[in-house]
């Protein structure tokens, strides 16, 4: 019997003017019913062009120049315009990775569902709202009759992704592609929606195309793996032997970037460089220039497609000569060098940082004269410290407050109530002019290395923009900047260039050496790596891990990424809906969650090692608006554990060995 | 000659302007990224028509603001020179044969004979209804009136060949420069212009070029004899109207822009970027500046200060000078109504930007308000600023057009096309009609907006960041 959907050799060319750009370059693969095939690889390295080169809804300028692309044994590159219609939707669905941007904001979401509907199995009237309630019901919305008549803008991230599955759903697909379908959403949410998925998959029977970057969610939902880089399949992999041992050197390179707890203070592996642009005519291997086990051959020859046993395979010389020799594919593992904690010296001196009670207050307003009729109360008392030299990790679900706790303890937002100290002087009573010439103290590092660097200014004059404020007079200042990009491992040539001219990762760079400029003590660092890729994004790390080093810097490290905390932290806050409801060493913490919702958190994060014996920890619902929070513990609607008095009292701090705290009903005063 | 310059306030804004084009240029030059769009500009064929159009009528407007008074003859010995009273521009004095030859009244285009019939008391002595000449069209023919229809054939062809000589030289001289500079073979640079597969649409420019040529040359040559567009009520000469009216619209669609540029751009970025209680009143006083009819406001404006003229008439040496000074408050209160889109639109935009991420940097770096505004705003909503000026010029130009059809446009003195239109709507009734003074009018202004209107279009193209 055919595979459910088959690709042989694909090529896909996007030409636009005199550029041709070749997306895809002999790709093949195939996915049977009911299975999991996941396509994991860098951005740019053209997995959404995979996708979309199956639908044939490739960019303007784009064409599949050869190859094959078979559904139940039927050529759809072959197919006419009109047949093809047929099939998207009906046979082939697809969900994006933006559930926000997804669905039109001015239909209601009944209607948006009904639109498939009707075109494919002409539903009407009473059958349609039938069809319309049980598809909403299967993806687990809860009072479907309610969601089917509100508009996107009502609904959460989460509701909307499901949504989109519900819509993908609708004509019962033979074929599944997501491409990227929890990017967007919070470790709890996609750990909600990549169970969706499975349960769907198994009632269903249908194949999945899952599109992602990030190896844990591969492991949690894939059963077969493909690596993709620059256009290309490097390896092909059932998921179990793919995660015991990845054979080409570029997943073997992911990997080891990825930061863990074992990797606490070494520098993590790094891939040198970019993805190559595939504008290019390539001689060899495209990987060459990244690659630490190059050879000669690597460069001059490309290599070839060498099949392993049991569908497997990989494209690499590495493993030609053992092929010839012994007819079986192994793999060859570079040594991982032995973790070694260094543990710093954690010399007990005052906190550089002292946060309490810190409360940051919108006002809601309402009616002609602006009455306030509420407030978003999006950090409602915070106490934190952070000693010199430290990185404390405020962990978190989007919407908890963690970077209004970074913007306000910066003083970039008006503070409601509390306190800020910083190195003993009180922030928040401060005069403005005062304020400004201590501004060079406390730096902040943004997330998204696009909007964080004015596109009309070089990167000389960026730089430059702190140091008026430290009054380094123009001969010195020259030597500083060429220092400062040598020290964030960038030429002191790109001074002279504008920020369009660089990649996320160098533009991070920048942003890191703007923030370093005004030599500060503290830098908070609002997810600097989640727009990043997994190998840039373990430059950075480094980066940061050096500079820490070399010049004594505090972090506030706000993240929402698990692994990074272990790897880069020394202390971790746990924020939820405002309030930080645990707090503590990072081994203590991430080791021993005690508070309900970081138990619920950490076993949400999709892993990469099996870990036997994991009990996952399923939240119900989402997180509720900071407008309006529950009553007594924020957590409680949620919380599996919760206890009569919850609903009625905030808890009090409860304190476990070395500074380890929590607040929480479950454990009782014992101060 | 001596002469004495007499600047007018229009006069000096002009060259205020000019000396801000030329800083921008400048700066633009040494910043790679706003020179980025205007290559794009210049790479449009539509733009540079346009833009060598455009650059007629700016280079005819500019030397219409260069106004001098010519030295009278010496009557006495005294060694004095005395100035006439009489202000003139450098224009004036290349077209002077267009301005001196006033006919008595209405004559149509290449006429040599009046328009209406008058009774004419012949040598005789008898009275006779007739077409009486004209004083200058044709005049040098003398005697040979009748073959006039022949000379002004022999005019055009010979404008039409020197203009297409003219035309053929320059190609040479640009082809020649072209190759040297390529260094490439004469005939090879020559067919791949003639091919437009040059990298900026040369052959664009020099058809332009040529037409304006060929139509430039042909006036030149039967305009100083003959009336190539008739003449008005008055006699005047309805080209030289036209062309003098070239400055007074653009003035109406520079300077306004210049007034308005202000109030919108520190009004729209203020509001955007400090919002609460300033924005809440600088959208107050905008809304309610849209809500008052504009025209309204204008005439009220104009007519205060035709009152205040009447009750100051020593302030004012002369008539150019008063209707300067009206043109320039026209151009003031033209602005100060028109201000509010373009706030509107900055303060959206700065909405936007001053939540982006390099704004709270350079705050968290401890930047001055109005530094983030200058150093970070304003050169982010430059590209709109570029675009709504070069779409509201021709709507400008248009709306003086209205503005004097209503009565309360530029002074009646002043030669302006709002004001050749509304003289002629009266006379569209006569039969036959004097069509002539609309329809120059008509065409100058419409090539005009037309031309701005392109240009726009090419240049918000290449500003759009949606579009790249």
């Amino acid at each position: 019997m055919a595979h459910l959907l088959e690709v042989s050799n694909l090529s896909t060319l996007i030409q636009s003017g005199t550029r041709k750009v070749r997306a895809l370059d002999d790709v093949s693969f195939h996915i049977e019913r009911g299975e999991t095939f996941a396509l994991l690889g860098e951005s740019g390295c053209g997995k959404s062009m995979t996708a979309l080169s199956v639908l044939r809804l490739l960019p303007t300028g784009g064409h599949v120049v050869s190859g094959s692309v078979r559904l139940d044994g039927q050529d759809l590159v072959s197919l006419p315009e009109v047949t093809m219609r047929s099939v998207r939707g009906a046979r082939i669905a697809m969900i994006f990775q933006e559930p926000m941007t997804s669905l039109n904001p001015v239909l209601t979401v009944s209607q948006q569902i009904s639109e498939v509907l009707v075109t494919h199995q002409q539903l009407a009237n009473a059958e349609l709202k039938q069809r319309q309630l049980s598809l909403l019901e299967s993806v687990g919305i809860p009072d479907p009759a309610r969601v089917l008549a509100s508009y996107p803008h009502q609904l959460s991230g989460g509701m909307k992704q499901r949504i989109m599955i519900a819509i993908a759903l609708a004509c019962e697909p033979d074929l599944l592609i997501a491409d990227e379908p929890t990017t967007a959403l919070d470790v709890t949410i996609q750990a909600q929606v990549l169970r969706l998925l499975r349960n769907l998959q198994t009632k269903t029977g249908m194949g999945m195309l899952f599109i992602t970057h990030d190896l844990g969610v591969v492991a949690e939902v894939a059963q077969r793996v493909a690596v993709m880089y620059a256009g290309e399949i490097v390896e092909l992999a059932t998921r179990d032997e793919f995660f015991q041992r990845p054979r080409h050197p570029y997943s073997q390179k992911l990997f080891d970037s990825l930061p863990r707890s074992s990797k606490r203070g070494e520098a993590l592996a790094v891939i040198s460089g970019s993805v190559p642009r595939l504008d290019q005519e390539f001689v060899g291997c495209r990987f060459a220039a990244r690659c630490d086990q190059v050879m000669a051959v690597c460069h001059e020859q490309a290599p070839r497609w060498i099949n392993g046993d049991g569908g497997s395979g990989v494209r690499c010389h590495l493993y030609a000569a053992e092929m010839a020799g012994q007819g079986k594919l192994g793999a060859i593992l570079v040594p991982l060098s032995t973790a070694q904690t260094t543990s710093q010296g954690g010399a007990e001196v005052g906190p550089l940082l002292k946060v309490s009670d810190l409360k940051v207050h919108f006002p809601i307003r309402k009616g002609f004269w602006q009455r306030v009729v509420g407030h978003v109360k999006a950090v409602d008392g915070v106490s934190l410290s952070i000693a010199p030299g430290r990185t404390l990790a405020l962990v978190g679900e989007s919407g908890c407050g963690k970077t209004t706790v970074g913007k306000g303890l910066l003083q970039l937002l008006p503070v409601s109530a509390g306190s800020v100290q910083f190195s003993g002087e009180e922030l928040t009573q401060m005069p403005p002019q005062a304020l400004r010439t201590r501004r060079g103290k406390f730096q902040i590092i943004f997330q998204d290395p696009f909007s964080s660097l004015d596109p009309r200014m070089t990167v000389m004059e960026i730089l430059e923009e702190g140091m008026h404020v430290l009054g380094i007079n123009n001969a010195q200042r020259q030597d500083h900047i060429d220092r400062l990009l040598t020290e964030v491992g960038l030429s002191p040539e790109s001074q002279f260039r504008y920020p369009h001219e660089f990649s996320g990762g160098q533009r991070q760079r920048i942003a890191i050496a703007r923030a370093l400029a005004v030599k500060p003590q503290l830098i908070v660092c609002d997810e600097p790596t989640s727009a990043l890729d997994v190998s840039v994004q373990a430059q950075i790390l480094n980066l940061l891990h050096s500079l820490q080093a070399a010049h004594q810097l505090s972090y506030l490290f706000i993240t929402h990424n698990i692994s990074v905390v272990e790897y880069l932290a020394h202390e971790v806050a746990v924020m939820y809906l405002g309030r930080i409801v645990e707090r503590g060493p990072v081994e203590s913490v991430l080791g021993s969650p005690k508070h309900p919702y970081t138990q619920a958190l950490l076993s949400a994060v999709p892993l990469v090692e099996k870990v036997s014996g994991r009990e996952i920890i399923r939240l119900q619902g989402e997180m509720p608006s900071p407008a309006n929070p529950p009553s007594g513990c924020h957590f409680h609607p949620r919380c599996p554990q919760a206890l009569p008095q919850c609903p009625q009292q905030y808890p009090d701090q409860s304190v476990f060995d070395a500074g380890h705290t929590v607040h929480c009903h479950l454990y009782p005063c014992n101060h | 000659m001596m002469v004495q310059l007499t600047p007018l306030w229009t006069d000096w804004l002009i060259y205020a302007l000019c000396v801000i084009i030329a800083v921008y240029i400048g700066y633009t030059r040494s910043k790679p990224h706003l020179l980025a769009p205007w290559r794009k500009v210049v790479r449009n064929p539509t733009a540079v028509a346009s833009s060598v159009i455009l650059l007629v009528f700016a280079t005819i407007g500019l030397l219409d603001s260069i106004h001098f008074r010519e030295a009278l003859p010496q009557a006495d010995n005294s060694g004095k020179t005395v100035y006439s009273a009489e202000i003139i521009s450098a224009f004036d004095r290349l077209a002077k044969p267009l301005r001196d030859h006033v006919e008595k009244t209405y004559s149509a285009p290449l006429a040599v004979n009046l328009f209406a019939m008058e009774s004419v008391e012949q040598a005789d002595g008898r009275v006779a209804r007739l077409f009486p000449r004209l004083k200058y069209a044709g005049g040098h023919l003398g005697k040979d009136i009748d073959q006039s229809t022949q000379d002004q054939w022999r005019l055009f062809t010979k404008g039409a060949i020197s203009g297409a000589l003219l035309w053929v030289l320059l190609g040479f001289m640009l082809n020649a420069a072209l190759a040297t500079h390529a260094k490439v073979r004469f005939s090879q640079m020559a067919q791949r212009l003639w091919r437009g597969q040059t990298e900026l649409p040369w052959r664009t420019l020099l058809f332009t070029i040529g037409i304006v040529l060929w139509f430039g040359s042909i006036v030149w040559q039967l305009a100083p004899n003959y009336h190539l567009f008739g003449t008005d009520k008055v006699g005047l000469d309805v080209l030289y109207l036209t062309l003098k009216s070239i400055r007074t619209g653009l003035v109406i669609g520079i300077l306004t822009t210049l007034v308005m540029l202000p109030f919108a751009l520190l009004f729209g970025i203020m509001a955007g970027y400090f919002k609460g209680w300033i924005d809440d009143v600088i959208q107050y006083i905008y809304t309610v500046l849209n809500s008052i009819p504009s025209v309204l406001l204008i005439a009220a404006a104009v007519l205060m200060l035709q009152v205040y003229m009447d009750l100051n008439k020593d302030a004012f040496n002369s008539v150019v000078e008063r209707a300067d000074v009206r043109l320039l408050f026209l151009c003031l209160i033209l602005g100060v109504t028109s201000w509010t889109g373009l706030c509107r639109l900055l303060r959206a935009e700065t909405l936007k930007l001053r939540e982006f991420d390099y704004v709270q940097a350079a705050h968290a770096l401890g930047a001055s308000h109005w530094k983030i505004m200058t150093r970070h705003i304003v050169p982010n909503v430059m590209h709109i600023v570029l675009i709504t000026i070069t779409l509201e010029f021709s709507s400008l130009v248009l709306a003086e057009a209205v503005l004097a059809y209503v009565g309360v446009g530029v002074d009646p003195s002043m030669h302006s096309w709002g004001n050749m239109i509304n003289s002629a709507r009266l006379e569209l009734a006569r039969e036959p009609m004097v069509w002539w003074p609309l329809a120059a009018a008509f065409v100058f202004m419409f090539v005009l907006v037309l031309a701005a209107n392109l240009f726009a279009d090419a240049v918000r193209d290449a500003f759009d960041p949606r579009v790249q």
